[in-house]
C-alpha cells in the first residue's frame, strides 16, 4: 500500500515529464497495432530515428534559446546554407571530410554569435534579428546553389554520417555485435550512475525514493534501452546519426544539469534582472546560447546534406518551426527558465513518430499537418494545465 | 441586521491538505474603516480572495453575508457587481493608457455600442475630484507618481459604485506624505458612506485610522479590537499578532567594534542617459568595518541608485568621482566585479529582480556564487545541498525542503532566501535595500537578529530604509538623501525622526 502511495505521489509530482513518455508510448503502441507491427519493425525505427536526427539536434539548441526567453528563426536556412557550403567545400574545393566538418561547425558558431551580438548588445528583439537571418540565409542558399542547382556529394565518408552504420564487428544470430555491446554498456553505465547517485544522497541524508520504486525504475529504463538496442541491432545496428544525436544529448544534458554554465543559463531564463544582479553576465550567456544554436544548426545542415547525399536549393525549409514544435512538445516554456534537453529529443521523436506512422498508414500530407498541429496544441495545453495545478 | 455590512462566518479554506483558513469569523460594520492585521501567511490575502470571488463559491466552507443576504460569488466580477472592490498592492493599471481610460476600463461609458469618450472624460473628472486628485484626465498613468496612481485606482473603484472598498497594503509603496493623503481620503470616503477594509503592516496607520481591527494568526481569527473602547494600541496588536510580547523589536548589539573604512565614495555622481538627468550628485560617503550605516530618505531620493552605482553599475549610469574599497580605488565594469570585491546587494524588489521565483531554495541560495560549490565548472550537487541546508538553518527559512519553489514561500521567507543568497557570497559589505518591506513582525525580528550577528562577525552593512523606526533602531550612523544628494550625516545619538525628516524634505 505504501508502495502504491509513493508511486502515486511520484507520478503526480512529475506528471509533465512522465506525460511526454506516456504520450510517446501511446503513439507508438497505436501505430504498431494499426500497422500490424510494421511501425515497430527494425527497419522503420531505424529510419525514424535517422530522419529525426537533424531536427532533434536543432530542438536541443532551440530549447536553450527558448529557456533564455528568445527564439531563433534563422536556424532552418542557416542549416540549409551551411550544408550547401559543406557540399561546395567537399566537391569544388576538394577538401577532406575531417577539415570540412570543423570548418562548417565553426561557421555555424560564428553565425550564432553574430545573432547573439545583435540581440544582446544592440537589443534587437530575437524574433526580428533571426527573421532577418532567415531571409538572408535563404537568399544565400539560393545564391550558392544558383548556378549548379542541386550539388551531388560523392564523398563516402561524408555520406556515411547520414546513411551509414557503425561497424558490426560480428553478426550474432542476425544481430550486430558492436551495437549490442554499446547498448549493454549504456545499460551498465546507467545503472552504475543511478546507484552511485543514490548512495551519495543517502550518505548526505537526503530523501531518496524507496528501494522498490528505485528497482522498478532501473529495470524499466534498462528494458527500454535493451529493447531499442535489440530492434536496431536486428537491422543494421546503430547508425552514425543516432550515435551523434546521443552524443549531443548526453553532452547538453550534462552541460545543463551539472555545470555552472548550465545553471546560469536557467537563471538568466527565469529572471534576467536578478541574474545580472547576481553577477551573472547575461550578455555572455546570450552569446553562448546563440553560439551553440549556430553550431547545432551547422550540425543539422551536415546531417541533412549527408542524408540526402546532396545539397538542394530548398534544404532547411521549415526546420526552425519543426525544432520549435519539438521543443514545446518537449516541455519548454516561453516564459523562460523551464525546459529540458531530454524533453526536446523526446519531443522531436514524438513528432517524427507521428509523421512516420501516418506515412505507413497512407494518411495524406494535408491531414498530417493538421494532426501534428493538434498534437502540438495538446502538448502545450497539457503543460499549462498541469503547471496550473501544481502552482 | 445589527449594522454589519459584511459578515464572514466560519470560513475555512484548504490548499491540498494545508488549512489556510479555519473557521474564520470576520464582521465589518457599515461605514467603518476596518483593519485586517496579521503576520505574513496568517491568511489575510486568502480571506480577501474568498471575499472577492477569486476562490469561487463552493471551494471554501462557511458563509459570506453581505448587506443581509448570503452571497455566492463565482468570479471576481460577481463581487464587483455587488459593490465589493479590492485594490491590490501591485496596482492593476495600464501604464500606457490615460487616466480616464484606466478609470473606466471594463466599465466603459457607452452610447449604443460605442464608447462615449466625452462623457467618459466628464465622469472621470468627477471621480478624480472625489479622490482629491488634481491631474488632467488625459495624462498617461505611467507619468504619475505611485501615490497618484493609487488614487486613480480608488477613483476606478468609485466609478463602480463601490460599497465596500478593500485595500491590500495601500501605503507599502508610498512615501509618508502620500500615505497621509491616502489615509485622509479613506476618512473622506467614510463620510460619504463607503466602508473600507485595509490590510496593513504599518501599525501606526492602523492606530490612527481604524475603527475596528481584526487580527488573524495561523488562519484563525484571534480577536477584533475596537477603537471606541480604546483597544487599539501597538502593544495589543503586536501581542495578538505574534502571540507573545515583544519588548524590543530592535535587538541590541552587545558591543560595537568599529574598524577601518571599508568603502568610500568621493564626489560621486551618476548621470542616467535614460532619464537625461543626474540621479546622484557630488556624494561623499563611507562605511567602516563592523558598522550598520542607515540611509534614510523619501522615495526617489536616489538611495537605490546610490546602491546600484557602487554595485557594478547595472543601470549603466555615467559615473564620476572616486570609489575606494579598503583604501584602493576601483572601477567595476559588471556586478560580478563588485561581488569579487566583497560587496553584496540585496534588492528592494525581491520578486522583481532579487530571486528566481520558479527555482527552488537551493538554486537561489547558491546562484550568486556557484563556483564555491563547483570544481572546474562542474557542480558538486552534494556539496551544494549541504551548504544550502546550512543557510536554510541559519537564516531560519521555514520550508518543508530545499526543493521548495521560492515563489511559493511567504514574503518573510523569500527575504531570508534573498539574504542567504548574498551571505553565501561571503561579502565584506552587505547593502540591504528595504530589508523588511512587506514582511511580518516575527520575520523582521529574525532579520534584525541576523544583521547583528553579521556585524559581530566583522561585516559592514548599509541599510536603505523608509521606516524611520528601523533606521533609528538599527543604525550606528545615519545618512539622509534627497534629490540625489547627500543632505546630511548624523551619528545615531543625534538622529531622531524630526531631524531626519527635516533633511529628507529639504
Amino acid at each position: 500500500m505504501e508502495f502504491i502511495n509513493e508511486a502515486r505521489t511520484l507520478v503526480k509530482e512529475n506528471i509533465r515529464d512522465y506525460g511526454m513518455y506516456i504520450a510517446l508510448f501511446v503513439i507508438m503502441l497505436t501505430f504498431s497495432i494499426m500497422t500490424d507491427g510494421l511501425f515497430m519493425s527494425s527497419r522503420n525505427i531505424s529510419n525514424l530515428l535517422d530522419s529525426t536526427g537533424y531536427i532533434a539536434v536543432l530542438a536541443v539548441g532551440m530549447t536553450l534559446v527558448i529557456v533564455i526567453r528568445h527564439i531563433d528563426l534563422s536556424v532552418g536556412f542557416a542549416a540549409g546554407f551551411l550544408g550547401a557550403i559543406a557540399a561546395i567545400l567537399l566537391t569544388k574545393m576538394g577538401l577532406p571530410v575531417y577539415v570540412t566538418i570543423p570548418v562548417i561547425l565553426m561557421l555555424g558558431i560564428f553565425i550564432g554569435l553574430f545573432n547573439g551580438l545583435l540581440i544582446a548588445k544592440y537589443a534587437i528583439p530575437s524574433f526580428v534579428a533571426t527573421l532577418a537571418g532567415m531571409l538572408i540565409f535563404r537568399g544565400a542558399l539560393l545564391q550558392v546553389t544558383e548556378k549548379t542547382g542541386t550539388i551531388i556529394i560523392k564523398d563516402d565518408a561524408f555520406n556515411a554520417i547520414g546513411n551509414g552504420f557503425i561497424p558490426s564487428l560480428m553478426i550474432v544470430n542476425g544481430l550486430h555485435l558492436l551495437s549490442l555491446i554499446l547498448g549493454l554498456l549504456s545499460i551498465l553505465f546507467y545503472i552504475y550512475s543511478e546507484i552511485s547517485t543514490r548512495r551519495n544522497k543517502i550518505k548526505y541524508q537526503f530523501d531518496v525514493v524507496s528501494k522498490g520504486i528505485f528497482t522498478i525504475k532501473l529495470v524499466f529504463v534498462s528494458a527500454i534501452i535493451a529493447y531499442v538496442t535489440w530492434i536496431l541491432a536486428g537491422y543494421n545496428g546503430f547508425s552514425w546519426t543516432v550515435v551523434i544525436m546521443l552524443l549531443v544529448v548526453v553532452a547538453y544534458h550534462f552541460l545543463t544539469t551539472k555545470t555552472v554554465l548550465g545553471r546560469h543559463i536557467y537563471a538568466v531564463g527565469s529572471n534576467p534582472e536578478a541574474a545580472h544582479l547576481s553577477g551573472i553576465n547575461v550578455n555572455k550567456i546570450t552569446y553562448m546560447v546563440f553560439g551553440s544554436m549556430g553550431m547545432l544548426a551547422a550540425l543539422s545542415g551536415i546531417l541533412f546534406t549527408s542524408r540526402l547525399q546532396s545539397a538542394t536549393t530548398t534544404a532547411g525549409t521549415l526546420f526552425e518551426l519543426d525544432a520549435i514544435a519539438a521543443a514545446y512538445v518537449g516541455g519548454v516554456s516561453s516564459a523562460g527558465g523551464v525546459g529540458k534537453v531530454t524533453g526536446a529529443i523526446i519531443g522531436a521523436i514524438v513528432m517524427a513518430s507521428l509523421s512516420s506512422g501516418m506515412n505507413l498508414l497512407g494518411v495524406g500530407v494535408s491531414m498530417q499537418y493538421m494532426i501534428r498541429g493538434g498534437v502540438l496544441v495538446a502538448a502545450v495545453l497539457f503543460d499549462v494545465i498541469t503547471r496550473k495545478k501544481r502552482g | 441586521m445589527s449594522g454589519y455590512i459584511l459578515e464572514m462566518n466560519e470560513i475555512s479554506k484548504a490548499f491540498t491538505g494545508v488549512k489556510a483558513l479555519s473557521n474564520v469569523n470576520f464582521k465589518v460594520r457599515k461605514g467603518e474603516i476596518h483593519c485586517l492585521i496579521g503576520e505574513n501567511g496568517a491568511g489575510k490575502s486568502t480571506l480577501m480572495k474568498v471575499l472577492s470571488g477569486v476562490y469561487p463559491y463552493g471551494t471554501y466552507e462557511g458563509d459570506i453575508v453581505f448587506e443581509g443576504s448570503v452571497q455566492q460569488f463565482n468570479k471576481i466580477s460577481d463581487s464587483v457587481q455587488t459593490g465589493i472592490v479590492i485594490i491590490y498592492q501591485e496596482l492593476a493599471l495600464f501604464p500606457d493608457l490615460t487616466v480616464y481610460e484606466n478609470i473606466f476600463v471594463g466599465n466603459e461609458v457607452k452610447r449604443g455600442n460605442l464608447v462615449d469618450w466625452n462623457q467618459t472624460i466628464a465622469e472621470a473628472k468627477k471621480m478624480l475630484k472625489r479622490v482629491g486628485l488634481d491631474v488632467n484626465p488625459e495624462t498617461l498613468v505611467k507619468d504619475l507618481s505611485v501615490g497618484k496612481q493609487q488614487l486613480v485606482e480608488i477613483a476606478k473603484a468609485l466609478s463602480k459604485d463601490v460599497k465596500l472598498l478593500i485595500l491590500d497594503e495601500p501605503t507599502a509603496a508610498l512615501n509618508e506624505d502620500d500615505s497621509e493623503n491616502l489615509l485622509k481620503l479613506l476618512g473622506e470616503l467614510k463620510k460619504q458612506g463607503i466602508t473600507s477594509i485595509m490590510i496593513s503592516h504599518k501599525l501606526k496607520e492602523v492606530i490612527s485610522i481604524a475603527d475596528q481591527a481584526t487580527v488573524l494568526r495561523d488562519g484563525k481569527t484571534i480577536c477584533t479590537l475596537d477603537a471606541s473602547k480604546g483597544e487599539i494600541s501597538e502593544n495589543m496588536i503586536i501581542k495578538n499578532m505574534v502571540g507573545r510580547d515583544i519588548d524590543d523589536i530592535y535587538p541590541k548589539r552587545p558591543h560595537k567594534k568599529i574598524g577601518k573604512t571599508i568603502l568610500e565614495l568621493n564626489n560621486w555622481s551618476a548621470y542616467s542617459t535614460e532619464l537625461a538627468r543626474h540621479v546622484l550628485k557630488n556624494i561623499d560617503f563611507h562605511v567602516k568595518k563592523g558598522e550598520i550605516v542607515g540611509i534614510a530618505g523619501l522615495m526617489g531620493s536616489g538611495r537605490t541608485e546610490l546602491a546600484l552605482s557602487m554595485f557594478g553599475n547595472p543601470k549603466n549610469y555615467k559615473l564620476e568621482g572616486q570609489l575606494k574599497v579598503s583604501g584602493v580605488e576601483k572601477t567595476f565594469k559588471h556586478t560580478s566585479d563588485a561581488i569579487k570585491s566583497g560587496i553584496a546587494y540585496v534588492t528592494e524588489d525581491r520578486k522583481g529582480d532579487g530571486l528566481f521565483l520558479i527555482q527552488d531554495i537551493k538554486n537561489n541560495i547558491t546562484a550568486a556564487n556557484l563556483n564555491e560549490v563547483a570544481d572546474k565548472g562542474i557542480i558538486n550537487e552534494n556539496e551544494e545541498v549541504k551548504r544550502a541546508t546550512e543557510y536554510k538553518r541559519s537564516m531560519y527559512i521555514k520550508a518543508s525542503s530545499l526543493e521548495q519553489t521560492v515563489g511559493n514561500l511567504s514574503g518573510g521567507n523569500q527575504q531570508k532566501v534573498s539574504l542567504g543568497k548574498w551571505l553565501f557570497v561571503g561579502p565584506k559589505l552587505l547593502i540591504l535595500d528595504e530589508p523588511t518591506r512587506g514582511i511580518d513582525v516575527g520575520a523582521k525580528f529574525e532579520i534584525y537578529t541576523i544583521m547583528n550577528q553579521l556585524i559581530s562577525e566583522g561585516m559592514s552593512i548599509i541599510m536603505i530604509s523608509s521606516e524611520l523606526g528601523e533606521v533609528l533602531g538599527m543604525s550606528d550612523r545615519v545618512y539622509v538623501m534627497a534629490e540625489g544628494r547627500m543632505k546630511g550625516e548624523l551619528p545615531i545619538e543625534e538622529a531622531n525622526q524630526e531631524n531626519i525628516m527635516q533633511l529628507a524634505t529639504q
